[in-house]
């Protein structure tokens, strides 16, 4: 029994950590086995396998859209040019629903925000064991193929479009507005303090939750697929069991990550619409 | 949650797919997305049109038809009362040809029956100048009574 739960343990573990190069804890630089190891390399390691499936899926999805439109007719469209229409145009729909400012920027960057964190869900979908069990083969000690999984992905989009934000704040309003916008509202001016605490926070929690959001769905996403995994080595009755719940999981997810992917998007397009409004 | 450069290169990443995106797949797209929409405009706005002009044209035949009607009544009008009038001039020319033949037929009888008569009174008239000759030889002088005779003769 103790041996039993320690292995689930173990197995938990062991699927919850990323492939991560960095410098081992004896100097020479390598992949992490565990996560002590892992956190011992600091900051400059990086997780090898969110980045190559992360920039795997984005030109997956730019390639497809390139393709779509090299070959963008005006006449009938074909089969890809079509569903790539479809898309762009819900994508275009929602950019001018909730950005009323003219920015040639948002409705491409809404697109690959979308596409791209749309893309990364979708790699949860996959049986939990195919691909870590084919790396352990290949000799690789661990492999998370879900990159919005990784806070290091969302907050790495998150933080991009916070930074944008900011940019797009001071040159719509210039610094002093951005300032004022702070500083000088919900109360008056003279409680410019307390002001500029609230709108602070405020401002800070746009990229983190937006991150946090992203990444915690997917991660208990991720954290049910594996429990149900974990059933399948408990006799065939619970496997069976296993297998009826992952299959109803798996469908329940396939809203989660589109709404997920959805939300994404359009908190990206609102925030950028707040930083292009002048203070009232 | 432990970060690490993957942050970094994330956002990098992030970066260069937006300007990829912005540059190469979101403008051919829209662009075609944009004439489309135009195109369809306008074959709606040519349909109308031609929806319009057909009804126009559908007008301007049904004008002509009846005023090709019109001009055909007349034609057939006028042609039938110059059939008429052909009629009526051929029925006068035959009359009078008729009449001018009967005239003429009517003055040859005329001259024959003269001739017919003149010729039977020669002979009637030498008949008797020969029949009185018979009966006056021996009295009579042809020479003496010549001019009696011419009188006779006239007289028949």
């Amino acid at each position: 029994m103790a041996t039993e739960s320690h292995s689930s343990g173990e197995y938990i573990k062991h699927h919850l950590q990323n492939l991560t190069y960095g410098q081992l804890p004896d100097g020479t630089w390598g992949f992490a086995h565990g996560a002590a190891e892992a956190k011992s390399m600091g900051f400059w390691a990086i997780n090898v396998d969110s980045m190559l499936f992360s920039i795997g899926l984005g030109l997956l999805f730019l390639l497809l859209f390139r393709m779509a439109a090299k070959k963008a007719t005006t006449g009938t469209p074909s089969g890809l040019q079509n569903f790539v229409e479809w898309i762009i145009e819900f994508i275009d729909g929602s950019v001018r629903g909730s950005f009323s400012h003219q920015n040639a920027m948002v409705a491409p960057l809404a697109l690959t925000v979308f596409m791209w964190v749309f893309l990364m869900n979708l790699m949860d979908l996959f049986p939990v064991d195919w691909f870590p069990y084919a790396a352990t083969l290949s000799g690789v000690p661990h492999l998370k193929i879900v990159p919005s999984t990784d806070p290091n992905v969302t907050f790495g989009l998150s933080l991009s479009i916070f930074f944008l934000v900011l940019y797009y704040s001071v040159k719509m309003k210039g610094a002093g507005g951005f300032f004022s916008e702070l500083a000088f509202q919900p109360f008056p001016k003279f409680l410019f303090p307390v002001n500029l605490l609230l709108e602070g926070v405020g401002l800070i929690a746009k990229p983190i939750s937006l991150a946090l959001r992203l990444f915690g769905n997917m991660y208990a996403g991720e954290m049910i697929f594996i429990l149900i995994a974990l059933m399948f080595g408990g006799g065939w009755v619970l496997a069976v069991f296993g297998g009826a719940l992952q299959w109803a999981w798996a469908v329940f997810h396939i809203l989660i990550i589109t709404l997920q992917a959805f939300i994404f998007m359009t908190l990206t397009i609102v925030y950028l619409d707040m930083a292009h409004a002048e203070h009232h | 949650m432990n970060f690490n450069a993957t942050l970094i290169g994330q956002s990098i990443t992030f970066i260069f797919f937006v300007w990829f995106c912005m540059k190469f797949v979101w403008p051919p797209i829209m662009n075609a997305l944009e004439t489309r929409k135009k195109q369809i405009a306008d074959g709606l706005a040519a349909a109308d049109r031609g929806k319009h002009e057909l009804e126009l044209a559908a007008k301007k035949a049904g004008d002509n038809m009846r005023d090709a009607k019109a001009q055909a009544a007349e034609v057939i009008a006028q042609a039938e009362k110059r059939a008429a009038q052909i009629i009526e001039e051929a029925k006068v020319a035959a009359k009078e040809e008729g009449d001018r033949q009967l005239a003429a037929a009517q003055a040859n009888i005329a001259q024959e029956t003269n001739r017919a008569r003149e010729s039977l009174r020669e002979q009637v008239a030498g008949l008797a100048v020969a029949g009185a000759e018979k009966i006056l030889r021996r009295e009579v002088n042809a020479q003496t009574h010549a001019d009696l005779l011419g009188q006779l003769k006239a007289e028949l």
